[in-house]
């Protein structure tokens, strides 16, 4: 039996296929240009990130008590949530102490984990994506098919159709005015919020500054223009210091969107000081656990290396197939093939891990150096123990005779017979592919004819 | 070390590779014994039936000191890298890839011959090399041979989609991505298409041929043999 991710391939429309393809192709060489344009070594820089990240996993008990007492130094308030129900059960709570029902919402990934977003709107508040992708998404009633380009498998007239439906402007494909469409509702919606929620892309622990990075000023809008600003970080997104930014914001920005850095770059230490006029007098943050404690334990630990960069997804030649509807998970990609079963379990996301070649792409382009291919090979073997594998192949079968040479000769001669044999491997071989001709152990032949003489 | 395709299907390509080496100076041995690295149950997870099978190839290829040669970077990562998972406890083999073998152990980075190979070629990187930290070795000898013109492949990155066992679990994923390689690889009209790896070789050449394109897919050895 196949992964949910070929049987999505069989039933993703071309267009959407071709988005992905297209944008994730255009990404791909974006990030080669950008990354040889700041770095003589660029693969040296992503040796060197991966250590970083590596001291971070090494000493992530100490770093988050040093950056909860800095934050706390900073005015920040600090919440720890082992799931996402206390998660969603903290943020809900503040919010119902803050003003209004009006959520603005700058792109989080740990928020879409979680789903945050229903939580909300099932107790009466309406949070509003305000980063462009995520607010077609919203609107559009979809999910996120990546994590860095939220709507990578949507084009231009799609877009600009969702927003006719919504009122928001004529039909147009050009993107300033579709851009201006989004712009104008938004800051309608900006105007009257009082609660704004964010993500972490990297929490500084010798400091306890909260550091985003976008390019709209959505962000910045969502965090520091309303009354009670708070921000959800897993607890895997730290650095040491401030000075290591020096190395993570270009390699962030160059393997993300093949930028040498991004439009904007927040450095949030905490609530308006008295002497201030502008600023949340509330900043909140919340530490989220949510299955990687467990992940730190086991060997898909380097997988909390991750920036959320998106390169892996955009060079997988699987992900191109099926963008991210096709993982059925928050996390897609090579990314989110370990980091989905690694949260969630092999049984639920074991599957996963079989959707890929194993071509190593990921690991290649990666900032941080993870090594996927071999997590995924791990998994599989995890998932194959815990008895939830798909496939299912008689390998003891062709174990058996590849440890017996006898057996194996006399199966290289049964090689032509193959085709006769009713056997759904074959069907599916055939499916778009000649089978090469037997050519019944000539090397064999050769060899004893060569020895011989 | 053969590999089974090369054992089942594609006999030239081991000829091919004995040639090179003797050509090069090296005594070669093929242990009739051989079959099969391990790496079909391993990709597939089944870890316990792929222990069997690589400690058989491991009794039969790597007990005697000799220096193992295969004509597949994937075999060569599997004795490298999946013998280090299937057997954490034990310093893993170390099988070299033919082209890493000869650029990299003896030191030749160019193919020294009169005869001249007039062809233009689509050379397909092989993923596997990555796992064991190949680059253009293969290319390199290729280009060297006087006549031969490497033709630029877009998205020359991507794999060609055969992963083993994902080619017939996953066929609909396999074979789309392994169609946009095909047609990366046609672009540039090549008289043939050649890689390092018979796995992805039989791939591409199955669906070309499917689709009654008669282009040649060649193993790089098998050139290396000819223009001795």
């Amino acid at each position: 039996m196949s992964t949910r991710v070929e049987k999505y391939s069989n039933t993703i429309k071309p267009e959407t296929a071709a988005n992905v393809s297209n944008a994730s192709q255009a990404k791909t060489a974006q990030r080669v240009t950008a990354l040889h344009a700041f770095y003589d070594d660029p693969d040296q820089m992503q040796r060197w990130a991966s250590k970083v990240k590596g001291y971070v996993l090494d000493h992530l008990a100490e770093l988050l008590i040093q950056f909860e007492t800095n934050c706390i130094k900073n005015g920040i308030v600090v919440h720890w949530a082992e799931d996402a129900k206390e998660a969603n059960d903290v943020i809900l709570g503040l919010c119902k102490q803050g003003a209004g029902t009006t959520i603005v919402k700058a792109k989080s990934m740990a928020t879409e984990e979680i789903h945050l977003n229903k939580h909300l709107e099932q107790n009466g508040f309406q949070p509003i994506e305000t980063d462009l992708g995520e607010f077609v998404v919203q609107i559009d009633d979809d999910v996120p098919t990546h994590i860095v380009t939220p709507i990578i498998h949507k084009n231009r007239g799609e877009i600009s159709k969702s927003f006719l439906r919504e009122n928001l402007g004529p039909e147009t494909t050009v993107p300033e005015e579709l851009a201006a469409q989004a712009r104008a509702h938004l800051r309608s919606k900006f105007r009257g919020a009082k609660i704004g929620i964010s993500g972490v892309n990297f929490g500084i622990a010798d400091t306890g500054r909260i550091v985003l990075v976008e390019n709209e000023g959505n962000s910045r809008l969502s965090t520091t223009a309303v009354d009670l600003h708070i921000a959800v970080m897993g607890i895997e997104k730290l650095l040491p210091t401030e000075q290591d930014l020096a190395t993570f914001l270009p390699l962030l920005a160059g393997s993300a969107t093949g930028q040498r850095i991004t439009t904007y770059t927040h450095f949030i230490t905490g609530p308006k000081q008295v002497d201030q006029t502008d600023g949340p007098s509330e900043v909140h943050i919340v530490l989220l656990d949510n299955g990687r404690s467990k992940i730190m334990a086991g060997d898909y630990r380097d997988i909390l290396k991750c920036i959320r960069c998106g390169a892996c997804l955009n060079v997988c030649p699987v992900y191109r197939q099926v963008g991210g509807h096709g993982y059925a998970h928050v996390y897609s990609g090579p990314l989110g093939a370990v980091l989905a079963p690694g949260l969630e379990g092999v049984k639920a996301y074991g599957d996963l891990a079989k959707a890929s070649s194993l071509c190593g792409a990921c690991e290649e382009v990666c900032p941080v150096k993870i090594p996927i291919p071999r997590m995924l090979l791990q998994l599989r073997d995890e998932t194959f123990r815990a008895g939830a594998n798909t496939d299912h192949i008689p390998w003891r079968v062709f174990a058996m005779g590849a440890t017996k040479p006898f057996i194996w000769k006399s199966g290289l001669m049964m090689v032509p017979m193959a085709p006769l044999v009713p056997h759904p491997l074959a069907a599916a071989w055939k499916s778009s592919r000649d089978l090469p001709k037997n050519e019944q152990a000539s090397f064999r032949k050769w060899w004893s004819k060569k020895v011989g003489a | 070390m053969l590999t089974c395709l090369c054992d089942a299907f594609y006999g030239n390509v081991g000829i091919a590779t004995v040639k090179v080496l003797e050509h090069l100076g090296c005594k070669v041995n093929f242990n009739e014994k051989q079959t099969c690295c391990g790496q079909p149950p391993f990709n597939a997870g089944d870890w316990k039936q792929a222990r069997e099978v690589a400690n058989y190839a491991k009794s039969i290829l790597f007990d005697n000191g000799q220096t193992v040669v295969t004509p597949s970077a994937s075999c060569a990562a599997m004795t490298r890298e999946g013998y280090h998972l299937l057997f954490p406890d034990q310093e893993p083999p170390h099988a070299f890839e033919l082209s890493e073998f000869i650029v990299n152990e003896l030191g030749i980075t160019k193919w020294v011959t009169t005869k001249a190979y007039n062809k233009k070629i689509a050379f397909h990187r092989a993923c596997h090399g990555r796992g064991i930290g190949l680059t253009n070795e293969a290319e390199n000898l290729i280009a060297s041979i006087p006549g031969v013109e490497l033709v630029p492949i877009r998205n020359a990155e991507q794999c060609c989609g055969f992963g083993g066992a994902f080619c017939v679990v996953e066929p609909h994923l396999s074979g789309e991505i392994g169609r946009a390689k095909v047609e990366t690889l046609l672009e540039n009209q090549p008289d043939e298409i050649v890689s390092g790896d018979m796995g992805c070789l039989m791939h591409l050449g199955g669906m070309l041929h499917k689709d009654g394109n008669k282009i040649p897919i060649r193993h790089y050895a098998e050139i290396l043999a000819e223009t001795i």
